[in-house]
């Protein structure tokens, strides 16, 4: 993470983008308004100084608290949020973006919600974005090829989603 | 789902050509290192078209890991890259002694880097070996599989386990070394360092070894960052990037004092090279022999730097240190870190919120990123060098589908 100067530099170039930050945290972050990502990540990967020509990681953090109990004292709203973990080869400084989603798109159970894929800028998103949507419902937008990675194809369910309840059944064999 | 597989183009056309082939490899092919099927559409002997497909081993490691406390996850990351456990337990316990602001003791430090560096060796040995194996040479194999053995007598007195160790935790290490280990150690670096000499013969100069790995599957240094390569692979493609050089200050600071060269070719030479047989002329820098001699690179380099971590190890009077206490309250945040393991950088990402289960665990596998590279590798390539490939990516299964 570079100083507040990058913060300006990206202000100029994405005007309104970022949305948030917390430059205190172990990793400072800064969170991007979801439809700027790729307009943001293309200025990351092209032309900022320095470059963050690689990608490491994306995570997507299901914030909801299934147990009404402890639902009642959580201090946060129920959503999602992706964390990309940036990294800059020549320079080797790394970056954190990080994305809020709703759980659902327009809150009806089922239907995922959507953010522009980075697959085109960067190419270790592409695998990366499929595990997402795989393992906890993300809908990338303009992917290439979005499809179940580490699960069968025909598997129901975001397993990695809070709610996750595991099938009783898959093709005869049982799940609990 | 299965509309979008019959409404592919690429499968329609497939049905009205009768000149390609849809060749399936594995999942239980010998030469796709566990459970990897590779999709294979061929014409003749050309691979025009390469799909892996992933997932045989998907356990979710990840959903396991928001159940349970950090330490308790400690055996599960033992399974991701199996062969190399103590580098995983060590990625792990970093990154939440990071979330914690925890440090360790000097001792438990130095028999880290020990313990992490011997691991490597023997990681490297079997990603020699079973290349040499892919490759049509049986013997390399077993030189490699004696030495390593060897390694594993040596953990499994340190920890009583053979592959699945759970040595390394948070907050340092499960119990101190036996007496008397480091003497065995130094006795098997002495008896081993002769050997690497065997295998350069057996495989590094070796005639059809070479026309079987020089300029095959080309990973040029622009596509190897843009797909996330790490580690050996990368670093074959002269990449100058080793993540215990370049990485977090609270992994970096474990090497503070060791003398190391990150092994990458760097204006066509390899660091302390005399002591190496040379580079042969049909190699490209990127190709599968660079991939296979950084690891040998990295072998010499490793048992270096663990004859330097035995001298450190032995000179601390202070104590080893307890390990952090099984339920252990994680603080508000999250903390991500990428350790340089044998196979590449592995990054974990653990979120806390308070209590001593976190809230989301992350693995970021290595291999993963490296294996989504081969489609690019194998385009254009003899179906005899899609072993070839993908044995040099050094992928291990156990990693890729967590």
């Amino acid at each position: 993470m570079r100083g507040p100067g990058f913060l300006e530099q990206l202000e100029v170039a994405c005007p309104g983008a970022v949305v948030g930050r917390n430059l205190e945290a172990l990793d400072p972050w800064i969170e991007v308004a979801g439809d700027r990502l790729a307009d943001v990540c293309r200025w990351l990967k092209n032309s900022s100084v320095p470059r963050f020509d690689s990608l490491q990681c994306i995570t997507a953090v299901d914030w909801f608290e299934p147990d009404p109990k402890k639902a009642a004292k959580v201090t946060w709203q129920p959503h999602l949020e992706l964390v990309y973990h940036l990294w800059s080869v020549s320079a080797r400084a790394s970056l954190v973006l990080k994305v809020n989603l709703p759980r659902w798109s327009g809150d009806i159970p089922g239907h995922l919600p959507e953010i522009p894929s980075v697959a085109g800028i960067w190419r270790t998103a592409d695998w990366h974005e499929r595990e997402v949507f795989d393992l906890s419902g993300v809908s990338f937008t303009g992917h290439p090829d979005l499809r179940r990675i580490l699960c069968p194809e025909d598997w129901e369910g975001y397993p990695l989603r809070k709610d996750y309840e595991m099938p009783l059944h898959y093709h005869g064999i049982r799940g609990k | 789902m299965s509309n979008l597989i019959d409404d592919d183009p690429r499968i329609i056309e497939f049905d009205v050509r009768t000149d390609e082939m849809l060749v399936n490899m594995g999942p239980q092919h010998p030469s796709t290192h566990g459970v990897l099927r590779l999709v294979l559409r061929t014409d003749g002997e050309i691979v025009s078209e390469v799909e892996p497909h992933i997932g045989y081993l998907h356990r979710c490691a990840e959903k396991i890991g928001e159940n349970i406390t950090p330490r308790q996850w400690i055996p599960y990351t033992d399974r991701l890259d199996y062969l190399a456990a103590m580098n995983m337990n060590l990625g792990w316990a970093l990154t939440v002694e990071k979330l914690m602001r925890h440090e360790v003791s000097e001792k438990a430090r130095h028999l880290r880097v020990l313990i992490a560096e011997f691991n490597r060796i023997a990681s490297h040995l079997v990603g020699m070996g079973a290349y040499g194996l892919d490759l049509g040479t049986f013997s390399p194999f077993l030189y490699a599989f004696r030495e390593r053995e060897k390694i594993l007598d040596l953990f499994e007195e340190a920890c009583g386990a053979r592959l699945t160790y759970s040595y390394l935790t948070v907050g340092g290490a499960t119990a101190d070394l036996p007496p008397g280990w480091l003497q065995k150690c130094e006795a098997f670096l002495d008896q081993f360092a002769p050997m690497i000499q065997e295998y350069h013969t057996l495989l590094t100069t070796n005639a059809i070894f070479v026309k079987r790995t020089a300029g095959i599957g080309v990973l040029s240094r622009e596509m190897a960052i843009d797909y996330g390569c790490s580690g050996p692979v990368l670093r074959g493609s002269g990449v100058d990037q080793d993540m215990r050089r370049d990485g977090e200050s609270i992994y970096t600071a474990m090497y503070d004092g060791y003398a190391f060269e990150v092994a990458v070719q760097k204006d066509g030479r390899y660091p302390r090279d005399h002591a190496y047989p040379a580079v042969p002329t049909d190699a490209v820098l990127g190709d599968c022999w660079h991939r296979f001699f950084v690891r040998m690179v990295e072998v010499v380099q490793s048992m270096d730097l663990v004859r330097q971590a035995i001298d450190r190890y032995a000179a601390c009077r202070d104590p080893l240190g307890e390990p952090l206490k099984l339920a252990e309250k994680l603080p508000v945040g999250d903390a991500y870190l990428e350790t340089e393991a044998p196979k590449g950088q592995m990054g974990f990402y653990v979120v806390g919120n308070g209590t001593p289960i976190p809230w989301r665990v992350r693995a970021r596998s290595s291999s993963f990123s490296n294996l989504s590279v081969t489609h690019e590798l194998c385009r254009g390539c003899l179906i005899a060098d899609v072993p070839a490939i993908v044995g040099s990516l050094d992928i291990v299964m156990g990693e890729i589908d967590r």
